[in-house]
């Protein structure tokens, strides 16, 4: 599967997610996110960017638990909880955002 | 689903096999599962957590780092057994200081890796419901 960004390709798995995570750049993620007819907003990248540095730091994507408590943590405890990431995210906080990332997909996703 | 006791043996040099980087992946997968998750890192396993790793030369993803994470995920049950360290000429100095995040506590930073003789390994591996060696 390809994305088209810029009229360049981007290689994707079957699932969208990137084949190359070093490729990422923010319209790849506004592009897959158009995909999946959603706009990202500051919140959404609120979250993508605090995926890219878990990342950066862990090189592992965060289970949502995971990732619920530290967005608490970081952002705040209205944003720690499922409730909110799933109305940023419906098909699931780890899944999406962690493709909008550009990161692999969660270890133990389920 | 009922809590039970796991624990997960590292015996092996981190790199060379996939055994180091398949247990941490299964270690991150139970850890999900809210078990009560340890790691025991004996003979060359004490490698794995060995500070100032570099895969530049050998083509492997450096998944030291990984090992920082686990204490998001509740495993801050780190024990590795003095002997071998001895065995290998390491310290404790040697080791990454890996800590977790006590919740109740502010968030105050505790270290996660515990030295502990072949003897008190022993009696911890017996106290285990589920072990797993790799």
């Amino acid at each position: 599967m390809a994305l088209v960004v810029n009229g360049a390709e981007v290689a994707t798995d079957e699932e969208g997610y990137l084949e190359d995570l070093s490729v990422w750049t923010p319209e790849i993620a506004d592009a897959m996110a158009k995909e999946e007819d959603v706009d990202l907003s500051d919140e959404h990248w609120d979250i993508i960017n605090f995926l890219r540095e878990y990342y950066e730091e862990y090189q592992i994507a965060p289970a949502v638990r995971v990732l619920t408590k530290a967005v608490g943590k970081k952002l705040g405890k209205d944003k720690g909880n499922s409730k909110y990431l799933y109305s940023l995210f419906p098909y699931g906080p780890g899944k999406q955002a962690c493709k909008y990332a550009g990161l692999p997909k969660p270890t133990g996703c389920v | 689903m009922a809590t039970k006791k796991f624990m997960y043996v590292n015996r092996k040099a981190p790199y060379g096999t996939v055994y180091a980087l398949e247990s941490l992946e299964v270690v991150l997968i139970a850890a999900a599962f809210e078990q009560e998750v340890s790691l025991a890192f004996i003979d060359d396993g004490v490698y794995q957590i060995a500070k100032g790793q570099n895969t530049d030369g050998i083509g492997m993803k450096n998944f030291s780092s990984t090992y920082n994470a686990l204490g998001d995920y509740e495993v801050n049950k780190l024990y590795v057994e003095k002997e071998s360290l001895e065995e290998r000429g390491l310290t404790a100095d040697d080791l990454m200081p890996i800590m977790w995040e006590d919740e109740d506590e502010d968030w105050a930073e505790k270290p996660s890796v515990r030295i502990v003789s072949r003897a008190e390994m022993a009696d911890i591996l017996a106290e285990q419901e589920v072990t797993y060696s790799f």
